[in-house]
């Protein structure tokens, strides 16, 4: 199963934290006890949002972070290029095995399956995913799979 | 079919009208010409035939489940968006299909796709599907990230293609 980096999921959660309040700038400590995840490393990653032109931040009372990007446009994939570029060595990087037959064939095949998932990022705006929270189409299968309260029986 | 969901222009446009006076209905015979026009606007290609006869087996009047609907605007066609219901292809149940979707590029971000979109849906609840599926290049990221937007995600098919040698 494929797995974001600490930093790239960080960064997701906070721009869509900050999308979903855009009127309200918000601190990295607020954001960081929401997800329970480190305030420092957090720190950085929004430092890091900004120099992107993602956020902006602003000091002193009523200061904090503000999405500045456009939710309808910013799509998971130039969040996650930002700590995640694309273009690196695949595992095993330049390993002689890489070149035989086999090799080869298996590279074709996990190179079919990260078009699937850059093509899958690329199409899922900020906008499109605050929907899906709203929307929690998770919520009934974990309704169906939840224990049933107690009956009496 | 799937020719027609071809990604548009990248470039996009300002919201040129509001979609508050915009009309959604079945096409007729007379918007043909339109909507080769739109098309080949939005794709650069004329593809008259093929719009005929899409026409022919989608817009004209039948007992089946086949949509070709349009959005009108002061009697400007601004886009279109073409489906059916189809059973039992790959195992499926009945469940509808969504061919085709334009928008005039100058009039993009107004809701125009939106408003097509709803209203193919509502016809296709009409006729009691419950799914409703299309299909699209997966470099065509305007497409895409609309369907997206309307809370489509990724269905329990694979398209497989290989090249006949």
């Amino acid at each position: 199963m494929m797995k974001l980096q600490k930093a790239t999921s960080f960064a997701l959660f906070a721009v869509l934290d900050l999308a979903a309040q855009p009127e309200r700038p918000q601190s990295v400590i607020e954001i960081a006890e929401r997800y329970g995840i480190s305030a420092h490393h957090l720190a950085k990653v929004l430092r890091d949002l900004g120099r992107a032109g993602i956020v902006n931040s602003a000091r002193g009372v009523g200061g904090g972070y503000r999405l500045v990007a456009n939710p309808k446009r910013l799509t998971l994939l130039d969040i996650i290029q930002i700590f995640e570029p694309p273009g690196r060595e695949p595992a095993g990087g330049n390993d002689p095995e890489l070149a035989t037959d086999a090799g080869r064939a298996l590279r074709l095949v996990l190179d079919e399956i990260d078009e699937h998932v850059l093509a899958t990022f690329r199409s899922i705006t900020v906008s499109t995913m605050l929907k899906l929270m709203v929307r929690r189409p998770w919520s009934a299968s974990l309704e169906r799979s939840a224990p049933k309260a107690a009956t009496g029986r | 079919m799937g020719g027609a969901l071809q990604g548009p222009p990248m470039k996009l446009a300002a919201t040129a009208e509001k979609s508050a006076a915009l009309h959604i209905r079945q096409a007729v015979r007379a918007d043909v010409p339109a909507l080769i026009a739109l098309d080949e606007e939005v794709t650069g290609l004329a593809k008259p035939k093929y719009w005929e006869e899409i026409f022919d087996r989608y817009g004209a009047p039948r007992r089946q489940p086949l949509f070709f609907l349009v959005a009108e605007q002061g009697g400007r066609i601004e886009g279109f968006i073409v489906g059916e219901v189809r059973a039992w292809e790959f195992g499926s149940p009945p469940c509808g299909w969504i061919f085709a979707i334009q928008v005039r590029p100058t009039t993009r971000l107004a809701g125009v796709a939106t408003q097509l979109y709803n209203a193919l849906c509502d016809a296709f609840r009409r006729t009691g599907v419950k799914k409703v599926r299309t299909m699209m290049a997966r470099n065509n990221q305007l497409i895409l990230s609309f369907f997206r937007s309307q809370g489509m995600m990724a269905g329990p098919f694979i398209e497989l293609e290989t090249t006949l040698e």
